[in-house]
């Protein structure tokens, strides 16, 4: 049942990012075939990852786990939250840290690690955006640590930078009218943990910056 | 019963026997040239051919898709021309760059392609012919104003009716023929004047860019597009007159004086068409403006002569051929 709705979304979404979107996909076969694995892209409109999700072939539309904002997709409306518990199957995290509540910080922390490594072990694809947050359309923010404790559990598992572009034109945030808009996809190649935190975030970063460079579109 | 109604409303099977005669011609081309690619490719494993055999896959692509619309009724037709129109459009806005606070206003050029092709649905020939250049024109900058934002303000308005001049309203032209009916000594009507404008429109860049490779030497606008040579202008223009005169008794109710200065204008058109779309680009700095069509570049790059032949050949039809009628 939940497959056949996940396959049943995934083949509308497909539709309608051809028809009303487009896609100019730059090294497709850089793209995993299966799990696990970890994308991550630059994040800037709710379409990133209906389109990250319609790259994929149906046949591992079950395996796709985006993660995202417990309160946001989950706390704020019910029907948002059934359609990303039972359709897109996210992986809740928590954005907002409480002030002067350690304890429960690191606890929702290691229930999400502990979430994200049974779904790798599952031979499932983890979507990611380590900015936390959409920003400005096309512009890097700061990426947060999240990825990093992630990549550390698991040196083996290839993560995938991808720049999404053109998105934030088309649905930025706080808006609510789509534009239609070509957007550029860019994969890179796989980046692995390499031992040292702040190194990697650099290193992954600056792989998103530098795909964002091989611009198919002009910004 | 079914069947009967596929056969009637689905399928127009009553389309004129040339146009078939036509579209089979086509295909049998397209299969010599398919033969030709391949059998280059296998002879000579050393050269690549693979551009030469992505384009000829598209045009298998692009031909079955025209064939299709045109075969399909004639709502299927208008909404084949319209989504072209759309794909056309969105590939423009996205190259060239548009302002954030003005994404209401592209909605409305969006939505102009829907009422463009409706005014065509209803044959409303008036509004099809000024509601663009028109009503568009003065509306667009009107709603820009009510937002406010005064910077880059001629930029955008600019580009903006522009890219929707070319890609809406130009291609338009193209499902207006349609609703032609047959005049003459025709029987073939709007279908046969639309396949007559498409085939020499593409057979002339083909001619062009066959003719420029193998004999090109002196480079006619090398500011804008170094590729475009004299001997392939020429070349172009003497094929495409040439089949103009052949197939006009056939598909068209064109005397031989029209249809060789149809030729001329045709192949004229569609080199000035080419080089604006490369003017645009090289503007933009980019080589190709999509990765839709594999060999091809976008949909601007496939277009760009129609967007200079369609208006240019209805025009030229309707003055010499449905003058005072209403169209």
């Amino acid at each position: 049942m939940n497959r056949v709705l996940k396959v049943g979304f995934l083949l509308i979404t497909r539709l309608m990012v051809l028809l009303l979107i487009g896609l100019c996909i730059h090294h497709k076969d850089r793209l995993p075939t299966t799990g696990p694995a970890i994308i991550v892209a630059n994040h800037n409109s709710h379409l990133d990852t209906l389109v990250l999700m319609s790259l994929f072939p149906l046949s591992i539309a079950h395996h796709l786990r985006p993660v995202a904002n417990e309160h946001y997709f989950l706390q704020q409306n019910r029907w948002l939250a059934w359609v990303s518990r039972q359709v897109l199957d996210i992986i809740p995290v928590a954005c907002e840290t409480r002030e002067g509540d350690r304890q429960e910080d690191s606890f929702t922390h290691r229930t999400f690690l502990q979430t994200c490594a049974e779904a790798l072990a599952h031979n499932q694809i983890l979507i990611l955006y380590p900015e936390g947050t959409r920003g400005q359309p096309e512009q890097l923010s700061q990426f947060r640590s999240g990825i990093a404790h992630l990549a550390r559990r698991h040196p083996d598992v290839p993560i995938i930078p991808i720049f999404l572009q053109g998105l934030g034109k088309a649905l930025p945030k706080g808006e609510s009218l789509l534009v239609p808009f070509l957007c550029g996809i860019h994969i890179g190649e796989p980046v692995y943990w390499q031992g040292q935190k702040q190194a990697f975030l650099n290193q992954l970063s600056d792989r998103i910056r530098a795909l964002s460079t091989e611009q198919l579109l002009p910004a | 019963m079914v069947v009967n109604w596929l056969a009637v409303n689905l399928l127009q099977i009553n389309r004129p026997v040339s146009v078939l005669w036509t579209l089979a011609g086509v295909y049998g081309l397209l299969l010599i040239a398919t033969a030709i690619v391949f059998g280059l490719a296998r002879c000579h494993p050393e050269t690549d051919y693979r551009e030469l055999q992505d384009r000829t896959r598209s045009w298998w692509i692009m031909v079955t898709l025209f064939s299709l619309a045109l075969f399909l009724n004639y709502t299927v037709s208008l909404l084949f021309f319209g989504f072209l129109s759309f794909l056309a459009l969105k590939e423009y806005l996205s190259l060239i760059p548009t302002r954030s606070a003005d994404r209401r206003v592209l909605l409305w050029a969006y939505l102009a392609i829907l009422l463009q092709y409706l005014w065509i649905y209803i044959g409303w020939y008036g509004m099809f012919l000024i509601f663009i250049p028109i009503y568009m024109f003065l509306f667009l900058p009107m709603r820009m104003v009510l937002i406010g934002e005064t910077e880059g303000f001629l930029n955008a308005i600019g580009t903006l009716h522009w890219g929707l001049m070319l890609t809406v309203y130009a291609i338009s032209h193209l499902s207006y023929l349609l609703l032609l009916s047959p005049v003459g000594g025709s029987v073939a009507g709007g279908t046969g004047l639309l396949v007559f404008l498409v085939l020499l429109t593409e057979v002339n860049d083909i001619a062009q860019y066959v003719f420029g490779k193998v004999l090109g030497r002196h480079k006619v606008i090398p500011k804008v597009s170094p590729g475009k040579t004299v001997e392939g202008l020429l070349g172009g223009l003497v094929v495409t007159t040439g089949l103009a005169i052949a197939l006009a008794p056939w598909l068209t109710p064109l005397s031989l004086l029209h249809a060789t200065c149809l030729g001329l204008l045709l192949g004229l058109a569609g080199f000035i068409g080419d080089v604006t779309i490369s003017a645009l680009k090289r503007d933009l700095g980019i080589k190709d403006s999509g990765t839709l069509l594999p060999g091809h570049g976008g949909i601007l790059d496939r277009i760009d002569s129609l967007t200079y032949t369609a208006p240019l050949f209805f025009h030229f039809t309707v003055y010499f051929y449905y003058r005072g009628q209403w169209l």
